[in-house]
This record gives structure tokens, sequence and C-alpha cells, in this order.
């Protein structure tokens, strides 16, 4: 019965990460075929031992190889970590006070507090990046509005730069930001923050000296929720972005259907996977240490 | 040699640490501190007892600078102290919870405000050193709070408050997480390190064996009003009203109308039962209405009558309330009344003189009692 139970999560990683893993990563070590699919070789299981045989003589990482050779690709995946990077510590700049604000709020304001805080998400993810577009373009609300106001003379121009990116990066991961910062900010006692001004710390020092400390179990994991799949995000800088704004979603998405090539776009995504795993593990490691904190 | 007694409130060139002048606080409707003056001295160990609700945590905050008096003026060491920040004061807390920090070890708790005070390094740690040897907390140095245990805690919260030598410590129900047995022994403990740093003390609680016991004086309070401020024997022997003398210890109270004749003044309860007889209290006119409070310790009983005695009355053994090396007995009037008599054990159980239904005589003398206007 205990190995049942441990065998259904077992089962759902294999069937869901790493068969498609395996194949992926087949598909990224096979050549480009004009043909259905497009790419060579393909397993023939009738030929048997031999038709195995030619099957993996023909596998090699000529596709990784071309991956260092081409620039486009690591710039791409370092602007997409620049890009995640930024885009994390702009969320974690909007998303604490937040946090902060619904955790010192009375307790009949936070269900209603955390409801605004969710309520984005029952729209349609891609409605609202298309919203966006609507707000932030040249004939925009926004330019309308400050052009309105007279705090500008010209329509600034914001999309289709990175700055509409980080905009949209911001708005959509936030609630992933807020939610974890503000668990670990509603445990914390305020009577700590009375021992602090009462052993002379000022409010503000109070706040560096124990409420960032105490919250930083919760900065890491918001802060990680954010980055990871930011840095992969390809709906965001293809929508708001503009040719200039290279991240390697896109480039993924342009070698698999522009290019159709399929190995490429493989290994592309294979080299993605590796770099996600390190702040993976880390973040698993934060969470581990949290648990042992609290027992 | 006789030994000096620490008594400034009885002198009057004495100058109070503190002074509350007219203090009211208001949190909206509801008058948490109504209209109260108290004056602190130096080196005093004060505590401040009452039920909860009466008003005391928010006296205490108001000394650390959380809360500010709506009207009326709280003086420490000659300055008003209302519009100073609680950073800036020279108080500090214990707080009930101790409010360690969870994320900084044993030491660095107790450096906590030495920091803040920018003091040199060498003398922080001279300093924490000091504070650990004091509260005996010297091998838990390295620890984070959540690794020891409660009692230790409480040494560590005390010291981190203690670190900054403040003219005034504040302590908010310091003992109040402790079981029984470490209660006591750690109000021992707390009274030596008064006693060496020389810090003024005030203590909220609203255990009053706790007040009693640490306290040089005791401020009984009840609903935002201090009614009886005094060293802890004259609140028990002495109590200004039936409030505190219900709410220190044990106590009979018995209402009348006041007669009084001469010497002593005597108060009719009864129907066909003789007069309480007692001290005369100031300005009792014949017929006023009278309490007497007299507490269960000093009643005796007896199976006869006793010669002699200033006040006797006969009753029924109700019930027996044995508590080892006391036993309560509660006996029943002829009026259905019950006052309660306490006599010590000094004798096996099995020896006991007086049994359930057992028709007995109490007894006492004219000074043993109070009389009480209200």
């Amino acid at each position: 019965m205990r190995r049942l139970l441990i065998a259904v999560p077992f089962l759902w990683l294999l069937a869901l990460f790493i068969v498609p893993f395996v194949i992926v990563f087949k598909i990224s070590l096979s050549d480009l075929a004009v043909a259905i699919p497009p790419y060579t070789p393909t397993l023939d299981v009738s030929e048997g031992w031999a038709g195995l045989k030619a099957f993996f003589a023909e596998l090699d990482f000529e596709n990784y190889i071309w991956l260092t050779e081409d620039a486009l690709y690591w710039k791409a995946y370092l602007s997409s970590l620049k890009i995640a990077v930024i885009s994390t510590l702009l969320t974690l700049l909007v998303g604490y006070p937040i946090a902060y604000g619904i955790a010192r709020a009375p307790q009949e304001w936070r269900a209603m507090l955390f409801m605004l805080v969710i309520l984005p998400f029952w729209t349609s993810f891609l409605i609202r990046v298309y919203s966006w577009m609507g707000i932030l373009s040249q004939e925009g609300y926004l330019n309308q509005v400050l052009l309105w106001i007279g705090v500008i003379n010209e329509p600034l121009i914001i999309l289709n730069t990175n700055i509409a990116v980080y905009i949209g990066i911001v708005y959509t991961y936030l609630p992933f930001m807020i939610l974890p910062i503000y668990a670990a900010l509603e445990k914390l006692d305020i009577s700590l923050l009375e021992a602090a001004e009462d052993l002379g710390c000022s409010r503000f020092s109070a706040f560096w000296l124990v409420t960032v400390p105490l919250s930083k179990q919760g900065i890491i994991a918001g802060s990680f929720l954010v980055f990871i799949p930011t840095i992969g995000e390809f709906v965001i800088p293809s929508l708001l972005g503009g040719s200039r704004t290279l991240m390697i979603g896109k480039v993924l998405w342009e070698e698999f259907f522009s290019n159709r090539d399929w190995p490429v776009a493989s290994a592309v995504a294979v080299v993605l996977l590796l770099i996600l795993i390190i702040p993976i593990v880390l973040f698993q490691r934060n969470e581990q240490k949290q648990r042992e904190a609290n027992q | 040699m006789a030994l000096d007694v620490f008594a400034p409130w009885d002198d009057p060139n004495a100058k109070p640490l503190i002074q509350f002048r007219n203090v009211t606080k208001r949190f909206g409707d509801f008058t948490a501190i109504d209209d109260l003056t108290v004056d602190i001295f130096e080196k005093e160990f004060f505590a401040l007892l009452g039920p909860s609700g009466c008003g005391k945590t928010t006296m205490m905050r108001m000394l650390a600078g959380f809360e500010t008096p709506t009207e009326g003026q709280i003086i420490l060491a000659g300055q008003d102290i209302g519009p100073v920040p609680p950073n800036k004061r020279a108080t500090n807390m214990m707080f009930q919870s101790y409010a360690l920090f969870p994320h900084l070890s044993i030491w660095e708790n107790i450096a906590f405000g030495l920091k803040r005070d920018k003091m040199p390094k060498d003398q922080i740690g001279e300093r924490v050193e000091e504070m650990l040897r004091l509260t005996r907390l010297e091998k838990f140095a390295r620890r984070k709070p959540h690794q020891i245990s409660g009692g230790q805690r409480q040494r560590v919260a005390l010291a981190r408050s203690l670190a900054k030598a403040p003219k005034l410590l504040l302590l908010d129900e310091p003992l109040g997480a402790l079981d029984k047995k470490l209660r006591q022994e750690t109000q021992f403990e707390l009274m030596d390190i008064q006693e060496t740093t020389g810090t003024t003390f005030v203590i909220v609680t609203h255990d009053q064996e706790e007040a009693m016991t640490v306290a040089s004086r005791v401020a009984v309070m009840d609903h935002g009003q201090i009614v009886q401020v005094s060293t802890p024997d004259v609140i028990y022997e002495a109590p200004n009203s039936t409030y505190v003398a219900d709410f220190i210890g044990d106590v009979n109270l018995i209402s009348g109308k006041a007669d009084p004749r001469g010497e002593r003044l005597h108060m009719h309860w009864a129907e066909g039962q003789p007069a309480v007889v007692g001290s005369p209290l100031d300005g009792a006119a014949k017929g006023q209405d009278l309490h007497y409070a007299i507490r269960p310790e000093k009643v005796s009983i007896s199976a006869e009558k006793p010669e002699n005695a200033a006040n006797a009355i006969q009753g029924e053994v109700h019930d027996i309330a044995y508590l080892g090396n006391i036993s309560t007995y509660h006996v029943q009037l002829p009026g259905g009344q019950i006052i309660k008599a306490q006599s010590a054990n000094n004798r096996r159980i099995s020896r006991r003189a007086f049994t359930w239904e057992d028709k007995v005589w109490l007894s006492w003398t004219d000074t043993a009692g109070v009389f009480l206007e209200r």
C-alpha cells in the first residue's frame, strides 16, 4: 500500500516529465530533414537489432555545438537571464509593500484585499496581455492620459520595448510574489517590532533588522516563483516586446515554428531546462530549510 | 542596629522617578485610564495588580511609549515623556511573549539594544557577558531562542531588557508563561536581580501572590483607576475597600449598620446575632452602612464558646477544604451566611477536631478585622 502511494508521484513524474524529456532530448540529437516528422533518424522497430544500432549511430551533439557557434543563442540566454533578474527585483519592489499592507490591514479587510490580488486571474491571461497593448501603445490610454494632463508633449514609446516587457511580467507574476511574502509577514509577531523600537530602533531600522530578515523565506520563495517561469517566458516578450527584445522563449518559438528546425529547437529547450534546474534546486533547498526551521 | 527601611513614599522630600499626573487614556469611547495620579520612586519594585481590562497594561505601554496619554502628563526623572518615542526613552520593557528575535542568537538578542546605541564592540562584548552571567545563561549564548527552554527564554528577555541599564524596567506579566514551581523560583531571582542592579522595576501582573512576593509597593487597579497603593502588608491587612480586600487573598465580608460606642465600633448585621466589634472607623455615624472584612486565618474555630472573645458566633460546619498545610472550614450561621475560618493542620488529619455538621464557635479579637465604608 505504501509503495503504491509513493508510486503515484513517480508515475506522474515519469509520464509527464521524464518521457517527454527523453523524446525532446532524442530530437535534439537528430538532424533536420524534409519529412514528417521533420527530423531523422526515426526508430524503426521492424528492423530489429540492426535498425536500433543504425538509429543510435546517427545521433550526435551537432545541434549543441551549433548553439555555441551562433552568438544569437547565448545572447538570448543571457538577455533572458537579465530580463528575469530585473523583473524579479521589480516584482519584489512592487509586491513587498502590497504584501506588507495586506498583512497589516484589519483582519476583516484581508480577504477582500486578497480577492483584489487574485481577481485578474479570472480573465484569460492572453486577453490581459492584449489589453496592456491597448494601454501602452502610442495612441494608448496611458499616453492619452499623460498628454491630457500635460506631463508629456509627445507620446512615449513604451510598447515594443523592454519596458513594456517588464511591465507585463511584473503585472502577470505579482500574485506569486505577494502570496509567499504575505504568508511570512502574517506570522510576524507585532511585539517583536515593539521590542526592537523599545531597544532603540527607529521604525525604519526595525523594519530592516526585524521585518526583512523574518520575511526572508517569503522573499526567496516569491523571487524563485517569479524568476523561474520568467526565464522561459514567451507570450509577454512576443506581444509586448519589440524586435530587439531577445528572449530564449521567443528564439525557441522561432526555431520551432518559423524555421521548422525541431532538432535545434529541442537543443535550445534542453539547455534552457539545464539552466532552470539550478534555481529550482536552490528553491527546493530553501523550502527544505524553511520546513526544518519551522519544526 | 536597625535596618534602614526602604520607604521613600513616606518621605515628603523624596523625589519620585516617575509621576503620573492626572493621566487619562481613551480608546474611542472606552476609557482605559481614568484621571490617574501616582508617584513611583527610584529603586522601587512597583507592581500594578488588577483583573484583565483594568488598565494596567495600558499604563505600562504608556511608560514604554507605545501609547500616549489622551490627557495629563507622565514625568520621568523630571522630564515629560509624552512626546518622546519609545526608542528615545530610558526605559526598557520585558514583553509578556518575551518577543525574542527568532533569527538572532541569544548573544545577538542581548546585544541588540547595545548595538543600536553605537557602543564600541569590545564594550558590547563585555556587557553581554555580564548579562549572561547575571542570568546564568553563559552556556546558551550561541543558541537560537527556539533551542532553549521557556524558563531560559524568560531570562534572555530579562537580560536583553536590562542590558542597556535602563532607568526604568517594565515587566509585562514576566512569569505568566512559566509553571508554578519555576515561577516561584524566578520571583526570588527577579528580586535579587532588581536589588543587584538597583534598577527601578514596574511589573504588571494579575497574580496577587506574585505581586505580594516581589513588590515593594502594590497598586491595585480597577476600571482604569488605582484603588489603593501601598506596601503588600498594608494592602493585605488594611485594605481601603471591599474591592481590594476581596481581590487580595481570601476574605469574609459582612455588611451591616454602624453603632459607634466610644473606643469600639459595633456593627449590627443580623437579627439575633451579636454585633461585630472592632476598631473604630473615622467618621462612621450611627446607622451608616458599613462592611466588615476579616481574613479566614484570623478566625478561630472551637467546640466551646471561648471566654473573653470580643466576637463569638455559633454555626455549623458546612464544608471543609483540606489543603494539606491548612484547612478551611466553611461554617454556616443560623441566618444562612457562610463564614470561612482557617486553621493550620499542625496535627495529623485523623486527629482532626471537627467534621461535617459539627456545631462550632467562631471567634476573633476586636482588632482582627477592618471596617470599610465601600
